[in-house]
């Protein structure tokens, strides 16, 4: 190979890697800049250590975040991964209920993210909301932007209304690949439905599931528009989430070297749960 | 003793897969169904497991009848083109699958299992799963767990299909010894003349729904009943010509004229068709009495020690197999020469003149 060749090469990966200098390399090493030093304004900033990242990994309110964060995601992942398979598995595989359902499905994740947050918000007022309103009619004191646990009720609603839908188009997916000579050959061999869900439809779909369960978990620990929106993490600090925090901190106190430490612990606590779940659920295969 | 399909049919909406089809299969026998793709020999075999049920007809089994019977509680196994086993169970769990559905043993489970897996020299490989195993291995896999209960039916749905040229070869060398003991009925589906000729047994050409006929291998291909089981049973296709008879004489053109075989004598004279396989046409002289066909050389194949030639002669296209290698060029003039004496004859209906 000479040398003129690989110069070229070069030439092709060039516009990706401005790309992503531009929009992950550049933005991440200002943050990282951040995060080791002191501003008082002015442009002007020294030299801080780690202070940022003791006081981020030592602060209650942070672990506060963190824990109502972690609360949420392995809770939204609870509920909608069992459902999506669900849902998938109840699916019509063919005839022309298929492209219904598909479409059905696939409504609320074509809602901008802002407008999920909105319609829930009206849904859910106490007095004027449909969903507020029936529940107050029916002797339910609920209240979601004063009692906390009725504000969590309603978020996670909104999340799994909203994002339960990917599991399933994606478990769908993993279904229909699934030749119908395996359903044959169970059935020859007289297998029950549990059995066929065991070890044809679970096996076939973990590839899938594994890709949902990825996707929904880190969407989930980034979320921030729709509980912006529903509740403003409220009342009081009780469904703050990470996002929420970050913002307070680096946008309503200025406060750029906290800001900074903690956007970097978020997202290695994402960067490690996600390689964990991941190894995890790959395990297998690997053997 | 047997599998006795009674004028079945499957329709599915408007469309016919299966028509009004009759077949007798003795046990102890090995049955090819032989077609082309959609020739529908799926669908028949769905039929006769109890998949499917025929829309009309009725299907008996040892003297009942079992048509309405779903294939649970028939003894039946099934072999697929694709490899079909459970993903996350060891090859043994694979094949004691349907010995525990019908919760056999634990002991007389292990013996059967290793048994079997000895027979199809998968016994190194019990411990593995489906995914760590060579395409040929997992479908020994299946054929272990489609063996290892006493079927009454088993049935193989072109088995060897995506396997690669040697694993084929070498499995189906194993496959009639693997039966060669059972009691039950064997059906194998395939698409290759050759695979229905080395397995011998019966053999039923079935061509767009229909079983054109039905008997033993060697008297199929030796004597087609007519030009569809000619065709279903010959690849490369078989050359089929029009010719005229007049007096004593076939002529396939003006100058292309043979002295008809002394049985063809006595027909009438006018229009019939004739079959050639295509090792009967070869580029040289190879027997005597030879008729020349002379033409224009389309495409020449070359594989290894033999010869394909495809030909077009006065408008209609010809398909020679030869040994050796000939040195024909796509677009060059040539001559054929058809062994004209080992040619079928077919009437105006299509069916063939026996002598």
């Amino acid at each position: 190979m000479n040398k003129t060749v690989n110069q070229k090469a070069w030439l092709f990966v060039l516009p990706v890697l401005v790309l992503v200098a531009f929009n992950a390399i550049i933005p991440l090493m200002t943050v990282v800049n951040y995060s080791v030093q002191e501003t008082f304004g002015n442009n002007v900033f020294s030299w801080a250590g780690i202070i940022w990242f003791e006081e981020v990994l030592t602060s209650q309110r942070f672990h506060a975040s963190l824990g109502r964060q972690l609360f949420f995601t392995f809770t939204i992942l609870a509920i909608e991964v069992p459902l999506g398979v669900i849902i998938a598995l109840a699916m019509p595989r063919k005839g022309i209920w298929v492209s219904v359902c598909l479409v059905l499905m696939a409504m609320p994740l074509l809602i901008p993210w802002n407008v999920v947050g909105a319609i829930w918000n009206i849904f859910a007022l106490p007095q004027i909301g449909m969903l507020g309103n029936l529940l107050n009619g029916m002797g339910i004191d609920y209240n979601f932007t004063r009692q906390p646990g009725d504000a969590w009720a309603t978020l996670i609603a909104m999340d799994v209304w909203h994002w339960t839908s990917l599991v399933v188009l994606l478990a769908y997916a993993g279904l229909v690949s699934i030749p119908e000579a395996y359903y044959q050959a169970a059935k020859i061999d007289g297998a029950s439905s549990w059995a066929i869900f065991r070890y044809i439809q679970l096996p076939k779909m973990k590839r899938v599931l594994t890709i949902a369960i990825l996707l929904r978990f880190m969407d989930s620990f980034n979320i921030y528009t729709e509980p912006f929106v529903l509740t403003g993490g409220g009342p009081g600090n009780s469904t703050t989430l990470l996002s929420i925090d970050l913002v307070k901190v680096a946008l309503g106190q200025f406060d750029l070297g906290p800001a900074a430490a903690m956007s970097l612990v978020y997202f290695l606590v994402i960067l490690l749960l996600s390689w964990v779940f991941y190894t995890l659920m790959m395990r297998d295969e690997e053997q | 003793m047997s599998l006795e399909l009674k004028q079945i049919t499957k329709t599915v909406g408007a469309d016919t897969h299966i028509y009004p089809t009759s077949l007798t299969l003795e046990r102890g026998s090995f049955n090819t169904l032989l077609g082309t793709t959609l020739a529908g020999k799926t669908t028949l075999m769905q039929l006769m497991a109890g998949l499917e049920k025929p829309a009309s007809g009725e299907i008996w089994f040892d003297g009942k009848n079992v048509t309405g019977t779903p294939v649970q509680q028939r003894n039946v196994s099934m072999v697929y083109q694709q490899f079909i086993n459970y993903p996350n169970m060891s090859v043994f769990d694979n094949i004691a699958s349907p010995l525990r559905v019908s919760r056999t043993d634990r002991s007389e489970i292990e013996k059967r299992v290793n048994e079997i897996a000895e027979l199809l020299k998968i016994e190194q490989l019990l411990d593995r799963r489906p995914s760590e195993l060579s395409g040929g291995q997992q479908q020994r896999t299946a054929m272990a767990r489609a063996l290892v209960k006493d079927s009454d039916l088993i049935l193989l749905d072109e088995p060897l299909a995506n396997l690669d040229f040697k694993l084929r070869e070498e499995l189906r060398d194993e496959l009639p010894k693997l039966f060669a003991e059972r009691n039950c009925v064997v059906v194998y589906a395939t698409t290759e003349p050759s695979e229905a000729l080395q397995f011998a047994g019966k053999t039923a050409a079935l061509h767009e729904g229909r079983v054109s006929q039905f008997g033993p291998t060697g008297d199929i291909y030796r004597q087609p009943n007519d030009l569809t089981s000619a065709r279903v049973f010959s690849e490369p296709p078989i050359n089929v010509a029009h010719v005229s008879k007049t007096g004593a004489w076939f002529s396939l053109t003006e100058q292309t004229k043979w002295r008809a075989p002394k049985a063809m004598a006595k027909l009438a004279d006018g229009p019939y068709t004739i079959g050639i396989r295509p090792h009967h046409v070869s580029p040289t002289m190879h027997v005597k009495g030879a008729v020349p066909i002379e033409g224009t050389v389309q495409v020449a194949e070359l594989s290894g020690s033999e010869s394909i030639i495809h030909f077009d002669a006065h408008g209609s296209s010809w398909v020679s197999l030869s040994h050796g290698v000939h040195p024909l060029r796509a677009g060059e003039p040539a001559t054929l020469y058809a062994d004209i004496a080992r040619c079928l004859y077919f009437d105006a209906d299509q069916q063939l003149i026996v002598a």
